[in-house]
């Protein structure tokens, strides 16, 4: 079988790696980069719980290639965590119960963060449309949209006062 | 000696869940982010027929291609009496054909291969000759003189599995023979999956040199698994491992033994290698266990002032070909005998026929306790149809004719033992929050101006929290479930149970158990679970039975330790035990509320100041046999409009009040009942598994079988009334399935109320916009 060079950054970290021209950019992030937080859930397209980011835009990783990725920067669940701190849509969801089996919850925050960046101040039927493309079957939605709201709402108060920000009420271990 | 009391956060706290913080970072391990070394994969060829002979299968070019190391037919099991396996329902199941298919995507043969790219490309090329048989698709006919046999392996020629009936025929006909009104009612519930997110797998990895055979799998049931293995594989238990990962949902669909998982199994033991075997959706959507399929013939008797009085059902199950349902033994129709729901009948009959057909097994639950949510369907839509004959209202019929709260403990015609229920409270709740008076209001208003806009109710009983051991087993395994408790030194603890979490937050609700019950603070209590080699044996979690079961069970080992607590206090603070009262999380002196220790205390002393008549240490096991089931309840209230242009159903509010008695965790409970309202609006407005003529399945992928969104899913309204069970140690019921019963009728109900005034009295789930619209333009409702 024939191998193509390729070469991305994964939340910032460089990969490079000669691999398949058919092999899928969620089995290389699973499987080359061993990062198996993005999930497989459906082949189609359909469930959502392998989006990452590519360039900062929402993909579902298990129907590109990742030849096709050559260059791109693509952002996972594993680096919403910066410096020790939880993204505030990570704290979103575990303030607001916004998970149960938790194995769409990556794919479902990282649409999330992207839809945040687009739409700092969301209503929650804006919210329900965006992560229309995300299935969950354990949550019923309810507490996700409350998740992102309360994600919003942390971003939009770091937005204006940038100094300290605030604690979650309890600590998330 | 006094100590203050910790801060413990037990019962009735919403404590943030503690498996959290690995998902949130993508840091749960699910079962195909384990990479063993040395690790092969297992595809599987699948039949396109669904029912056809086996003439020849051919593996010599997949064997050519490159990594392929093995190729796994019926004819290699079966040399070593592994083509077949036991069911949960005393049925037996092909691992893979010897000669015959029996349904369409059945395993025919499977590929071992050094990568999983390659094993999928080998499948393709495995060569299978099959020689089609005509199939059986309608239950109907399946038993008619000339329909072809699904399972000619049987002794029995014929497509007829079993029948099975409860209460009192006689007594039910002579009530029926006198009544004033008698109502009728076909309902088909359809065959629906439940399509976790995660699909099923596993890894099996097998130790040449110890012997030892650790299967990692996905399933709601290890325990009961490694037995399993052991009886079929003839290899010692102690040699066999289960370990049940994070899963990524369960929901019932993984509680079977599927044939991958045993022919990965066999590929393992074969190569001596761990063999990794992960279903993509297709498969799990088109080969896996399904849930319902009841064709419901229902009759009501009742007096015209709207008193119900007997209930008469038959019902046709279709099982597809194998009879694989995951109930206990006893119940080929699991708990359907619930169908006299939260009413006073005077008698009642219900009868199920199980049939073959080629479709794969079914009759395995899609969040909901063995058939409960059939027959909660059926008595619900009975009711509002009887209400609409007699031109009653349904909130009305359901007052007139509920067990009173004071009638609990309450003896069902069907035989069950109701332990404790308020349905007019809740109901009364449900109404209040919705203001039902003010929407029948507005309906007549809308329906006057030709708007279609419906209000639907379900007062539902469920039953949950199998069981009692003299009823209920599996395999003759009798269905307790267990909990061991280690206090360490330092006033920590591990907890370690028999059920298994797939999403319901067993690791935070049985630590605020242990919490309440020792006083310890919940953040120093680790729970444990899914390993057969560390947790105690338990049946699993399924059915709602993992509070009403290995809850009670750690509440129990949890007081057995606080029993011993006691004498190690008294040795502490120098009195006899006996003057020592449990109060406030610790131990205090009666009359001397300053003289006390905690736990915490008494845990050090355990290990290193105890008395010498008291065993060092500070554990706990117990194996907790409930007295009865457990028998939540609620009452929903659902209101829809109908576009006349589309018929779409918008569900524009729903209310839910739901009674599962005392709450460990109320955030984790309002989560379960939004999760399960969804699994319950899923079926009744989108989702159902068909089949053409020839067998082929018309729903296998996900954008085929439509599962909610958030588009479509509303905003839940949860509230709640709190009745305890009397009988369990925490007075608490199961909840996790209570929406997902309880919901598909009120929103029926609700679809069929708004178009009453058109003369429909009926109709079947799934009500999609194009059943709708049908309706419509027959009436000319349809708006151009």
């Amino acid at each position: 079988m024939t191998t193509q060079h390729v070469q991305m950054t994964i939340n910032g970290q460089p990969y490079a790696a000669d691999i398949e021209p058919r092999l899928l950019l969620v089995h290389f992030i699973r499987e080359v980069a061993n990062l198996t937080g993005t999930h497989i859930g459906c082949d189609t397209t359909s469930c959502g719980a392998c989006t990452v980011l590519v360039n900062g835009v929402p993909a579902k990783s298990c129907t590109l290639f990742a030849v096709q990725m050559d260059g791109a920067a693509i952002s996972t669940v594993e680096g919403l965590e910066q410096n020790g701190a939880l993204h505030p849509v990570q704290e979103g969801f575990f303030e607001e119960h916004g998970l149960q089996c938790g194995f769409c919850t990556p794919g479902m925050m990282m649409t999330a963060v992207a839809f945040l960046a687009q739409n700092p101040n969301p209503t929650d039927d804006e919210i329900r449309r965006a992560i229309s493309g995300n299935l969950c079957r354990c949550t019923g939605y309810v507490n996700i949209v409350k998740s992102i709201q309360y994600a919003a709402k942390k971003q939009r108060e770091a937005q204006t006062a940038p100094a300290a920000p605030a604690e979650p009420a309890e600590a998330i271990r | 000696m006094t100590s203050e009391a910790p801060i413990i956060r037990g019962m009735g706290h919403s404590v943030k869940r503690k498996e959290d913080p690995r998902f949130l970072r993508g840091k749960g391990h699910y079962i195909d982010d384990f990479k063993l070394p040395g690790m092969l994969y297992m595809d599987i060829v699948r039949s396109p027929y669904a029912h056809a002979r086996i003439v020849n299968i051919d593996a010599s070019k997949a064997l050519a291609l490159p990594g392929v190391l093995a190729v796994i037919t019926g004819k290699d099991l079966d040399a070593a009496g592994l083509a077949w396996m036991p069911t949960l329902m005393s049925d037996k199941q092909m691992v893979l054909p010897v000669d015959r298919v029996v349904y369409q995507s059945q395993e025919v043969a499977a590929v071992i291969a050094t990568e999983r790219y390659i094993a999928a490309d080998a499948i393709t090329l495995v060569e299978v000759e099959y020689e089609p048989l005509p199939p059986v698709m309608d239950p109907h006919k399946a038993t008619d003189p000339d329909a072809p046999l699904v399972r000619p392996d049987r002794d029995a020629k014929t497509n007829h599995i079993w029948h099975w009936e409860a209460g009192d025929a006689a007594r039910t006909d002579e009530v029926f023979q006198n009544a004033e009104v008698v109502v009728k009612q076909d309902l088909y519930i359809p065959r629906i999956h439940v399509c976790s997110i995660e699909t099923c797998g596993c890894i099996a990895s097998y130790d040449k040199i110890d012997g030892k055979l650790t299967v990692y799998m996905t399933t709601q049931a290890p325990h009961a698994i490694r037995t399993v293995f052991s009886l079929v594989s003839g290899i010692p238990e102690h040699k066999i491992r289960i370990i049940s990962p994070d899963i990524g949902g369960g929901f019932g669909g993984k509680v079977p033994v599927y044939p991958g998982y045993v022919i990965a199994t066999v590929a393992s033991l074969q190569t001596g290698l761990p063999v990794k075997w992960i279903e993509d959706r297709s498969e799990n959507l088109q080969a896996d266990s399904f849930a319902r399929d009841y064709h419901i013939s229902a009759e009501l008797a009742a007096k015209k002032d709207g008193t119900m009085q007997a209930l008469r059902v038959k019902t046709l199950a279709d099982h597809g070909a194998f009879d694989a349902a995951a109930n206990p033994s006893k119940f080929p129709a699991g708990l359907f005998s619930i169908i006299t729901g939260s009413y006073d009948l005077q008698a009642a009959h219900v009868e199920v026929d199980g049939v073959y057909t080629n479709k794969p097994s079914g009759g395995v639950a899609y969040r909901c306790s063995f058939r409960v949510t059939e027959a909660v369907h059926t008595i619900e839509r009975l009711v509002d149809t009887l209400a609409l004959a007699l031109s009653l209202d349904p909130a009305d019929v359901r007052m007139k004719n509920f067990i009173p709260p004071e009638a609990f403990p309450y003896k069902s015609p069907t035989g069950w033992e109701y332990d404790s229920g308020n349905y007019p409270a809740a109901l009364q709740k449900a109404m209040a929050k919705i203001d039902y008076a003010g929407l029948r209001r507005e309906q007549a208003e809308k329906r006057a101006r030709g708007e279609l806009m419906g209000i639907g109710i379900s007062t539902f009983t469920e039953i949950v929290g199998a069981g009692p051991s003299h009823t209920f087993d599996i395999l003759g395994i009798k269905m307790f479930d267990s909990c061991e408790i280690r206090v360490h030194p330092t006033g920590s603890a591990i907890v370690r149970i028999g059920v298994q979490t797939q999403g319901q937050g067993h690791e935070t609700t049985f630590a605020q158990i242990v919490a309440e019950e020792l006083g310890l603070p919940v953040e120093n209590i680790t729970v444990e679970h899914g390993d057969t080699d560390t947790a105690p044996y338990g049946l699993g979690t399924y059915a709602s039975r993992s509070t009403p079961t290995a809850g009670a069970a750690t509440a129990v080992a949890a007081r057995k330790i606080r029993d011993k607590a006691k004498k190690i206090a008294g040795h502490l603070l120098e009195v006899s035990p006996d003057d020592l009262e449990w109060q406030d999380h610790k131990f205090q002196v009666k009359g001397a509320p300053g003289r006390s220790v905690t736990m915490k205390d008494i845990a050090f002393a355990a290990y290193t100041n105890f008395p010498q008549d008291v065993e060092a240490g500070l554990e706990a096991v117990d194996y907790y046999d409930p007295p009865n089931l457990t028998f939540p309840f609620g009452a929903y209230i659902c209101v829809v409009d109908i576009d006349r242009g589309t018929g779409m159903v918008k569900i524009r509010r729903f209310v839910a009040v739901d009674d599962c008695g005392n709450i460990i965790n109320p955030m984790i409970v309002d989560g379960q009942i939004h999760g399960g309202l969804t699994m319950g609006m899923a079926p009744a407005l989108l989702e159902a598994i068909t089949y053409d003529e020839y067998g082929n399945i018309q729903q296998s992928n996900l954008m085929d079988y439509l599962l909610p969104t958030a588009m479509e899913t509303p905003v839940w309204e949860t509230d709640k009334t709190v009745t305890p069970s009397p009988h369990h140690p925490l007075g608490a019921k199961g909840v996790g399935e209570s929406a997902t019963v309880g919901a598909p009728p009120a929103i029926a109900n609700a679809v069929v109320d708004a178009l009453s005034h058109l003369g429909v009295t009926h109709l079947d789930i799934p009500i999609t916009p194009w059943k709708v619209y049908q309706i419509l333009e027959a009436h000319g409702a349809a708006e151009a």
